[in-house]
């Protein structure tokens, strides 16, 4: 126990007098939390909408109204033909066209049939998606409302119409999009930074000879692990501490669950990553190989954490994969802890799967450090 | 005399390269031990073998009575090393260096605090004591490194090269640590290019192709080889 002190306290003096590295610890998150968190959304507003309307009639003008009135829509301008329409597609100044044929009115009072051209440019194929979603939005709207005017009370079909939704959406009433991002975005923050500086911190006493020192003293390798990573695990819960105190007063995302099960939890998952840490320093000789190595795990875990795009859209196999990721694991806690504050039985699974990869890599991790070559 | 290093036929191979080939010798108390060869000869890998860093391919070896192959933590607590590459902390003080070497070693905080003291008047080095040792030259770092080595009151230090880099008067000034110490009753296994250093040894090894190829005083070595100095006998076995 003695002794471990001793490596805490020198370790603990070298992080905090290396002057390139604080500023990392502690500004990054904050800077990350606070530019990611505003800019990565999904959600799309200020679609740049224009119009062709060739029939200039009452119901043509009322369906323009309802795109004018949208918060979705940005109607840029109108214009006489359709040639000039798509050359404003092709110089990217409009994303959506709508074109009104003649006769939209009578053939709608008619026929109750009339058709409408959307185009909408899907060089982005998701946001193409999803504004084609919002335009048919204002479309029914507008349907439902004619319907009301065109079709006599007496017909059976329009029963249905008074048929009211309203969507009740839990544990994040707004769907704002902040209140979900930010825990996974203090998840990537933890993980990259105890990731990084364990994996590099080994590597860098292999560079400079003292590891080999260290490896002459008859040191347990046991304590020179502990001792090392120790900081580590210190230096990852302050990370949280700060990020959710920023998602608090920033960001005003809700703390529903327990503080102290989303600290039990962290303090295990950390274990994990900084024995993937360690694990990476024992067979790297440099510490640019170590930070290679880092990130190509890391952006891996990133990508297929369910962070950014859901898992259940992923192919199967790839499920499959994600079931190895502890970064997924972290960011289903987080959130659940967070926004529908679960208990621990509910986060029980997600706990034990933790508890077996920091096993795991850890007892990698100690079997792969080897004092003697 | 009691034998504190003993190696029967210790051999370390890589691959098909055999870097030391079955070398026998042996190394008493207190003992000056010259460890000399040219660059790539296996003096390195010899004296981790012995060090407990590196396992022997075959051949046996006892270090201040320990099995090189079974009880290598052992033979850790009872030597102690200084690397060809510096190996103190350039962003930890001279303080700092040896509480964190000592601790490892074991020793109290107390214990750590008094050695500190004497060692930092022995070498005088009061003035630098709370400054970084990345910013001492390299002479001071080598002479802070030779007593962190000695800290835990070794009985066999091993210095590899300890003198490479540094200028003639320091280098005199280490020579005399290196006395003090063996007078002391520690033995000192210690590897240089430098001639004149050899000259300095109770019993001085020549090694050649990873096979130790004479082993005497440098006296009885000039004499057999009828060489005026060390540099010539070194001259005339390294170069076959």
């Amino acid at each position: 126990m003695k002794i471990l002190g001793f490596i805490i306290q020198k370790e603990f003096k070298q992080i905090f007098r290396n002057k390139g590295m604080l500023p990392i610890i502690f500004v990054m998150p904050f800077i990350q939390l606070l530019i990611l968190s505003n800019a990565a959304t999904f959600d799309i507003k200020n679609i740049k909408f224009s119009y062709i309307d060739n029939d200039h009639s009452t119901y043509s003008r009322e369906l323009i109204s309802k795109f004018e009135a949208s918060k979705y829509f940005h109607v840029i301008t109108d214009f006489p033909s359709e040639k000039k329409a798509k050359l404003a597609m092709l110089n990217g100044d409009v994303n959506v066209i709508l074109e009104i044929p003649k006769y939209f009115e009578r053939d709608l009072q008619k026929e109750k049939y009339a058709n409408l051209s959307v185009t909408i440019n899907a060089i982005d194929g998701a946001s193409a998606g999803v504004e084609n979603v919002y335009v048919n939005q204002i479309i029914q709207n507008f349907n439902k409302n004619i319907q009301v005017e065109l079709f006599q009370p007496s017909n059976s079909n329009i029963a249905s119409v008074d048929i009211l939704t309203i969507p009740s959406f839990w544990y994040n009433k707004t769907l704002n999009y902040k209140t979900y991002m930010v825990p996974g975005i203090l998840v990537l923050l933890v993980t990259m930074i105890t990731l990084f500086l364990s994996g590099m911190n080994i590597v860098r006493e292999k560079e400079i000879g003292t590891l080999e020192q260290i490896n002459v003293t008859p040191i347990k390798k046991s304590q020179f692990i502990v001792g090392k990573l120790f900081p580590f695990w210190v230096l990852g819960l302050s990370i949280l501490t700060v990020g959710l105190i920023i998602a608090k007063v920033i960001f005003n995302v809700p703390i529903v669950g327990n503080l102290m099960l989303m600290y039990l939890y962290t303090s295990i998952y950390i274990l994990v990553i900084l024995g993937i840490g360690l694990f990476i320093s024992n067979f790297t000789e440099t510490q640019q190989q170590a930070m290679f190595i880092s990130w190509f795990f890391m952006v891996i875990f990133i990508l297929m954490s369910g962070l950014f795009t859901p898992i259940e859209s992923m192919p199967n196999w790839a499920q499959r994969i994600t079931d190895f990721n502890p970064i997924k694991y972290f960011v289903e806690v987080m959130r659940m802890v967070m926004l529908k504050g679960s208990g621990f039985i509910d986060i029980l699974p997600q706990v034990l799967k933790t508890v077996l990869f920091a096993l795991i890599m850890n007892g990698l991790a100690v079997w792969s450090y080897k004092k003697t070559t | 005399m009691e034998k504190v290093i003993e190696a029967k036929s210790l051999t370390k191979s890589f691959g098909d390269f055999t870097a030391v080939n079955a070398i026998t010798f042996h190394v008493e108390k207190g003992e000056i031990f010259g460890f000399l060869g040219a660059n790539g000869a296996g003096k390195t890998t010899a004296m981790k073998m012995l060090i407990g860093i590196s396992n022997p391919t075959s051949g046996e070896a006892k270090v201040a009575g320990f099995d090189v192959f079974k009880q290598r933590e052992s033979i850790k607590n009872n030597i102690g090393y200084m690397s060809q590459k510096f190996a103190l902390y350039d962003d930890l003080t001279v303080k700092e260096n040896i509480t964190f070497f000592g601790g490892i070693y074991g020793l109290s905080r107390e214990v750590i605090k008094s050695k500190t003291q004497v060692l930092i008047k022995e070498l005088n080095l009061e003035e630098v004591e709370n400054q970084l040792v990345g910013s001492l030259p390299l002479g001071w770092k080598q002479k802070i490194s030779f007593s962190v080595a000695l800290l835990h009151n070794p009985k066999i230090v091993f210095l590899d090269e300890p003198t490479g880099g540094v200028d003639p008067i320091t280098r005199r000034q280490f020579w005399e640590m290196i006395y003090k110490a063996a007078n002391q009753g520690t033995t000192i296994f210690v590897t240089t290019h430098y001639m004149d250093e050899a000259e300095y040894c109770d019993r001085v090894s020549i090694m050649v192709n990873g096979k130790i190829e004479a082993l005497d005083t440098p006296k009885n070595l000039k004499n057999s080889y009828k060489a005026d100095s060390m540099n010539d006998v070194f001259l005339k076995l390294a170069r076959g």
